[in-house]
């Protein structure tokens, strides 16, 4: 019998959730490249939170492991990337946005939120040229992109645009049996 | 010629009077990460990767700019490089803006290499995102700023093995920047031969060939070294 199925008999299942903050999606599109090894992880795990295998809308106490994709954008984003910290055992910043801030973060050579809305809804609109304005429903963009460590304190790094399945993989698989990850090396830590 | 011997890591080197750290420990085989170091070209020590630790003094110095000493007794991965290391590597990340995913050097990097070597896998430094430009005025090549580590191996090789001088840096501290010409636009400069030197020797994707989208940057570094044999040893091999 190999660890992960001793595990599997003896521990209790591990409460697992994703988060998508401000990022492409492409980190959640990686994971579900895992393909086969999803329904294994789904063995060892219950997914408690995540836009792609859970439909529960409010982020749950006690969790175990979080996977956090995208950077801090805006309000909601703050406001679930502390709920998660506060929720949450291990938190793993997901991909290079999470790690970096990455594209989301390009808004930032420009300056504050005015100045970056300006741009996008005023200065380079072709018709209809409004600020958005819905409060409660549009989240406020805060004045910097940042990455998620710059915010709350992160447990495991995992960069790439996006990490490849093989190291989603390698990276929670030991986890499953207790043991942090060695995120050394080329296949672990390149960026990009 | 005088022969000095000294040790690095413990290893025993004899090397000529004159010769680097660096060379010594190439001589050795012991390798040192470095990222501003260009094999042809003058040494600067402008990245501080390849510090070293010498018996004697407390001050870490770079081994691509001193000299050997005899006796002298070298360590160059010591848990405080390391730490130095990986720190020097952040501060390079944080300082100016690269975005490897949307880079045209992305899988064909030396910074990017160099943080792997160092295991780098965030910074512990905030992001300073400063805004520095990008130009695309010379109908051939493109320099972006941003991804700009001011190695000045563009204005050395330009300088040393074509001749030219089209590149030197402007400004202080964390205002540096490279200027082409006197700092006007590059498109503009009479003194750029167009030869693709500096593209060649950029560990980046600051300076590139237009026409090149991610990951598609690729460098011909073989041809810097042909040409400094070419012309010292007048030997035309490759």
């Amino acid at each position: 019998m190999d660890t992960l199925t001793q595990a599997t008999l003896t521990q209790p299942k591990i409460r697992f959730a994703t988060v998508w903050l401000a990022g492409c999606s492409g980190c959640h599109m990686s994971f579900l490249d895992l393909d086969e090894w999803l329904i294994e992880l789904a063995q060892h795990v219950d997914v408690v939170y995540s836009p792609v295998g859970c439909d529960l809308k409010e982020y749950p106490k006690n969790v175990d492991v979080c996977l956090v994709e995208g950077g801090v954008a805006n309000e909601d984003n703050l406001e679930l990337l502390l709920q998660v910290r506060q929720r949450t055992k291990i938190l793993i910043s997901f991909g290079d946005c999470a790690v970096t801030a990455n594209i989301p973060a390009m808004r930032n050579l420009m300056g504050g939120a005015d100045l970056v809305l300006k741009r996008g809804y005023l200065e380079l609109a072709d018709d209809t040229r409004k600020l958005p304005h819905a409060p409660g429903i549009v989240p406020e963009l805060l004045d910097r992109v940042m990455p998620v460590h710059e915010v709350v304190p992160v447990d495991i790094f995992m960069p790439g645009c996006p990490p490849s399945a093989d190291r989603i993989k390698a990276t929670i698989e030991p986890l499953l049996t207790g043991h942090k990850p060695v995120m050394e090396g080329r296949s672990m830590i390149k960026f990009g | 010629m005088s022969v000095k011997t000294l040790t690095i890591d413990g290893k025993d080197v004899a090397i000529e009077e004159g010769a680097t750290i660096l060379q010594a420990a190439k001589e050795a085989g012991v390798a040192i990460p470095t990222l501003c170091h260009l094999e042809g070209v003058s040494d600067v020590g402008a990245c501080r990767l390849c510090l070293v630790e010498i018996a004697g003094t407390s001050k870490l110095l770079p081994a691509c700019v001193t000299e050997v000493a005899e006796g002298m007794q070298v360590q160059t991965n010591t848990p405080k490089l390391q730490e130095y290391r990986r720190m020097t590597v952040e501060l390079l990340f944080s300082e100016g803006n690269h975005f490897c995913s949307v880079c045209v050097a992305n899988g064909n990097c030396e910074l990017q290499d160099v943080a792997i070597q160092v295991g780098m896998d965030h910074t512990r430094f905030p992001y300073r995102f400063p805004n520095r430009g990008v130009d695309m005025s010379h109908p051939s090549f493109g320099i972006d700023h941003n991804r700009c580590i001011l190695c000045t191996r563009c204005v050395r090789v330009c300088d040393e093995i074509e001749g030219a001088h089209v590149w030197d840096v402007a400004q202080r501290g964390a205002g540096c920047y490279i200027v082409s010409g006197l700092n006007q636009p590059w498109g503009t400069v009479d003194a750029c031969t167009s030869c693709g030197k500096c593209v060649d020797a950029c560990p980046t994707g600051a300076i590139f060939r237009k026409g090149e989208t991610t990951g598609e940057k690729e460098r011909d570094r073989a041809k810097l070294e042909f040409l400094v044999t070419a012309r010292e040893k007048h030997q035309w091999i490759r």
